[in-house]
């Protein structure tokens, strides 16, 4: 198969150029004759100042709290707390101790929740982009219909399949056992099932997201290529296998993370879908932690398991990264 | 920040926020921790009535009269049940917050051991007339024993149970339970047909813990004992809660999606003759928005062992109610002074407390004929004779969710038809004991 | 090109699951929004059997819907706007140049897409207070405050994305402006951003709907004056009652707007990248 050299490269190949040699700032990328070294850095002050403001700073000071007793006793000025040493994070990753043996089960709910909901989102939205690549009657109106959950108000989408999947009254019973008559009729938002009732909802909300990262990425992906390939004779199967699928992978890169990052830290979902205590089966960590902090005015203890949740998802990340960018001299992250 | 670049960072920062802040139209933060404003007052009311738009309706002529009588503008916020505690939590870290608040009875201990509450001794109490004014059982939750107050009460509730006339008279019954056999003897008449004798909350965790308060006074427990260590685990405790699970569980007088009901479906299930019996908290209002006939359903009190409510083990209702605390911080606690006397003044107290269907935990007010409905005699009477403060510690609202989640698990293992038995009730209560943390 | 059956099949079939699937909650929406509030509470039945439309007048007033759906289309758009500029003047830095710093500072940009909201809820909200004291610059209870929190949210996400848009545009573009005497700042407007207008679209989109559906940090920063959608469509869940026929109501009204924006913006999304693109 003899494919055309993209003039559009998927990923930040540098040809040629692009060496950094210690000492020297600017590269032959930009011609030599535009000396604004300060450039690079005055274009990222905004970036910069944002990230320290709302970001950086308030995460040191959380982590700060995560050191001290920080209670209701002392909330009132939090810097008077006392200094608790690590007790706080001995407390949440003891997990014989039940503060600790929760926190673990609410994790170990939350990988395996995160995992299923982000790979059907992502299975759902690359279908749906690719499938719909070519104009048919009535792509646009399908294209708005499969946007809109991802433009409806969190609480809205939530309450909806809550009142969906209502024991008594909600459509799913009303489906499944007195239409159907597949199934008993069973609890969604207690019990055994909440754990798929949490995940489908979590998927009906984001799989338009990756839905239109992928359709932007298709965008990319130059004519030629499918053309060249079809005169070699590949069908539309192995064109998307050899073609498509490889040119995705950096959008594909950004987006797996991105879902992964958002579904793993979701707190709106099920907050609404089952307050303030979520079933056992279903207790998803950004909630458990809320719980053990904000509603208990356990601060100290809040921060430590946040701390915590925050050091997995770094490592999670780089290794994700690190197995994920291959061949690329300058890492971009 | 010593460095430059910092500096630069933090000026390009501070101009683009006041770009920001230019265009975003903000409005200033709530009320002035520390700045004087003599003629201004902030005050969060809790959402009490039908929505935030019909508690503002309700509130606002007042606080006019108040105006008009003191001359202080009171600035009204209401605020949704689940925001609020957000909100006070943000106030008391950062000092910024209203004047005056309300807060839930059961809250008060907690935000007491915060320190940002105005401690009402007998002399701040002189400002408002006086502790002898208020009925003993709504000062009972008003902070930590041993300590001054740290709120002043505002409306009281009890429980009680709500039937339907309707429903008993079909089956026969001719009054309603006094004591726990009687109740379940008479649920079951009255499940059939797809009707069930009692609606319960079982998701809430609110309810099920005030349940639990009370059940387990009948057995003689208590959840925390004298030093204000848990003690989840005693018997009694484990008796008392399992006989409340048992009434969706084993008993199967309340329907098993109940065990999901956390929106008011109890009550909704009353109005619509789903369920003939309901344990609630002042629900005339509800059944009357829902279109009930008042004559439709009576209010008897809650059941007790020996049939007799008291005290003791005769105990049948928490004390509810919602209290008006006073931020230390305030910048005008003389006008915060004048607001809670107005608020707990005879008159301003029969006005409201009507209007919400509570009972004025000012005795002269309570007094009032409007208050002697057939509902309000009997929360009146369990009030005044029958009613317990849940336990005043600081950790009373961990209890209640740490308690209330245990229940809810409970609730969902018994409409699954798995067996509740007073070991896995007692491992519950244990898991939720050994979370309490301090 | 031939398409084969088997792709004309998995087509259709894929594609009518996910219509049910997407579809089903927002017909129970519609259709509830019309049904009186006891219909709906009641046993579900797929066709209203009575139809009111008073559910669409009360929702107005249940709530102050209007006044919450104008803050949230304020603070929305204002930190997509400033969001999008922000990153697109990074991803540049970050696309176009090598310098001294960059590794760690993408590192530490994309590291903050990870914090969890709630560990720095408090010390932001304490932060904010500071700032108010300070310099009287209210922050807490104004949409600025939203706003600011709100952009640096969707940064690190926009950042990345749109540097690896930038990345898949020749350098030879804007070397060429660059020779032909185009500052830097001129090639990014001129060439980059034209070119890229399917990544900046997906962005601001992104930014966007994460200012509009954040519901954690705008629970605790806004005031009754500034309260927006994602907070205020829980007051339809009162004490007495969840008004469940007006909550769908509202939210289908207020989500119009917004797929239509979505609508919209699809040409340019869809639109291949034809601005100057060196073929």
């Amino acid at each position: 198969m003899t494919l055309a050299t993209p003039r559009r490269a998927p990923g930040p190949e540098h040809p040629g150029s692009g060496r950094t040699r210690p000492g020297n700032r600017i590269t032959r990328r930009i011609p030599d004759r535009v000396r604004r070294r300060g450039l690079p850095y005055l274009l990222l002050l905004p970036a910069l100042g944002f990230e320290l403001l709302i970001h950086l700073i308030p995460m040191l000071v959380g982590l700060v709290m995560s050191f001290k007793e920080l209670t209701q006793f002392y909330i009132r000025n939090w810097r008077t707390a006392p200094w608790h040493g690590m007790a706080n994070y001995r407390v949440a990753v003891d997990f014989n101790a039940p503060i600790g043996h929760a926190l673990l089960h609410s994790f170990l709910v939350t990988c395996s929740f995160t995992l299923l909901a982000v790979g059907l989102s992502w299975l759902f939205g690359t279908a749906a982009a690719i499938l719909m690549q070519d104009t048919f009657r009535g792509r646009g109106l399908l294209r708005a219909l499969f946007l809109t959950p991802y433009a409806l108000p969190v609480y809205a989408s939530a309450i909806t399949w809550a009142f969906m999947f209502q024991h008594d009254n909600g459509l799913v019973n009303h489906v499944l056992h007195d239409q159907m008559h597949v199934a008993g009729q069973s609890f969604w938002l207690i019990g055994d099932n909440s754990f798929i009732a949490v995940v489908v909802v979590s998927v009906w909300r984001n799989w338009p997201f990756a839905f239109l990262c992928v359709m932007a990425g298709l965008q990319n992906i130059p004519r030629e290529l499918y053309e060249a390939s079809s005169i070699d004779g590949a069908g539309i199967w192995q064109q998307i296998r050899r073609i498509t699928m490889p040119s995705l992978r950096p959008v594909n890169q950004v987006l797996i993370l991105v879902l992964f990052l958002w579904t793993f830290n979701d707190f709106s979902v099920p907050y609404i879908l089952f307050g303030r205590s979520a079933p056992q089966q279903a207790d998803l960590i950004a909630v458990h932690i809320y719980q053990s902090s904000f509603v208990t005015w356990n601060f100290g203890t809040g921060s430590a398991m946040s701390v915590l949740m925050l050091l997995f998802l770094l490592a999670v990340t780089a290794v994700y990264l690190l197995v994920t960018t291959p061949r690329r001299r300058h890492a971009r992250a | 920040m010593p460095s430059s670049r910092t500096t630069a960072i933090a000026a390009v920062a501070v101009s683009l926020l006041g770009l920001v802040t230019a265009c975003g139209g903000g409005s200033s933060t709530t009320g002035g921790g520390g700045n004087s404003h003599a003629k201004t007052l902030t005050y969060w009311a809790t959402n009490q009535g039908t929505s935030l738009d019909d508690d503002k309706a309700k509130l606002t002529p007042e606080l006019q009269k108040f105006e008009q009588q003191t001359g202080i503008h009171v600035k009204l916020e209401v605020i949704p049940w689940d925001s609020i505690l957000n909100r006070i939590m943000a106030a008391t870290s950062s000092g910024q917050g209203p004047d005056v608040l309300n807060i839930g009875n059961t809250w008060s201990a907690s935000l007491q051991a915060t320190g940002a509450l105005v401690q009402w001794d007998d002399a701040t109490f002189a400002k408002i007339g006086g502790k002898s004014r208020f009925v003993d059982s709504a000062l009972g939750s008003t902070g930590a024993p041993g300590k001054p107050p740290a709120a002043v009460p505002l409306y009281s509730m009890a429980y009680g149970l709500y039937y339907n006339k309707k429903e008993f008279a079909a089956a026969g019954i001719s009054q309603p339970p006094a004591t726990w056999d009687e109740l379940i003897a008479d649920g079951k008449k009255l499940t059939k047909n797809g009707q069930y004798g009692l609606a319960i909350e079982g998701a809430n965790n609110s309810e099920n813990a005030h349940h639990a308060f009370t059940f387990a006074k009948q057995h003689g427990g208590d959840f925390f004992d004298a030093q204000g260590n848990p003690t989840f685990t005693s018997d009694a405790v484990v008796a008392g809660v399992k006989q409340y699970i048992d009434l969706l569980g084993t008993n199967k007088i309340a329907a098993a999606g109940n065990a999901e009901y956390a929106q008011n479906q109890s009550v909704a299930d009353l109005a619509s003759g789903k369920a003939a019996m309901l344990l609630w908290q002042a629900a005339g209002g509800q059944l009357k928005t829902r279109g009930k006939n008042p004559a439709d359903w009576g209010v008897a009190p809650v059941p007790v062992q020996s049939g007799t409510p008291g005290q003791g083990t005769n105990v049948d209702t928490m004390v509810a109610g919602i209290n008006m605390a006073v931020f230390k911080n305030s910048g005008n606690l003389d006008g915060a002074y004048k607001f809670v006397k107005f608020m707990t003044s005879d008159a301003e107290q029969k006005t409201l407390c009507s209007e919400y269907g509570s009972i004025p935990p000012v005795k002269a007010a309570a007094a009032d004929p409007v208050f002697n409905t057939p509902e309000l005699t009997v929360l009146k009477n369990a009030l005044a004779t029958s009613a317990a403060p849940l336990p005043q510690v600081a950790k009373e609202s961990q209890f209640e969710d740490l308690v209330g989640a245990a229940m809810k698990q409970l609730f969902a293992d018994a409409a699954a038809g798995k067996p509740v038995t007073l070991e896995s009730v007692k491992a519950k209560l244990q898991a939720a004991q050994q979370q309490m943390q301090g | 090109m031939r398409v084969p059956r088997s792709f004309i099949w998995t087509r259709r079939v894929v594609l009518t699951l996910l219509t049910i699937f997407a579809g089903l909650p927002i017909y129970v929406m519609l259709s509830s929004s019309v049904k009186p509030l006891a219909d709906v509470t009641g046993t579900f039945h797929w066709i209203p059997d009575n139809i009111t439309l008073s559910p669409y007048k009360d929702m107005w007033k249940t709530v102050p819907l209007a006044h919450y759906f104008w803050n949230s289309v304020i603070v929305s758009l204002g930190a997509t706007v400033l969001s999008v500029a922000v990153a697109i003047f990074a991803a540049y830095a970050v696309s176009r140049y090598d310098f001294r710093g960059k590794r760690v500072f993408t590192i530490t940009v994309l590291s903050t897409q990870m914090f969890p909201g709630i560990l720095f809820l408090l010390p932001l909200f304490l932060m904010f207070v500071d700032i108010g004291n300070a310099t009287g610059i209210a922050l807490l209870g104004s949409r600025g405050g939203l706003i600011l929190t709100y952009l640096t949210f969707s940064l690190p996400f926009s950042i990345w994305m749109l540097a690896g848009y930038f990345d898949s545009i020749p350098k030879g573009l804007d070397e060429a402006a660059l020779v032909d005497g185009c500052g830097p700042l001129r090639a990014l407007v001129r060439i980059i951003v034209p070119a890229s207008l399917p990544g900046i679209v997906a962005v601001a989109i992104y930014a966007f709907m994460t200012a509009w559906s954040e519901v954690l940090f705008a629970s605790v920063m806004t005031n009754d004056e500034t309260r927006t959608l994602a907070v205020g469509l829980r007051a339809y869940s009162t004490q007495y009652d969840v008004y469940w026929n007006q909550i769908m109501a509202a939210s289908l009204v207020v989500s119009v707007p917004v797929v239509a924006g979505f609508l919209l913006l699809q040409r340019y999304l869809v639109a291949g990248l034809t601005a100057g693109a060196v073929k």
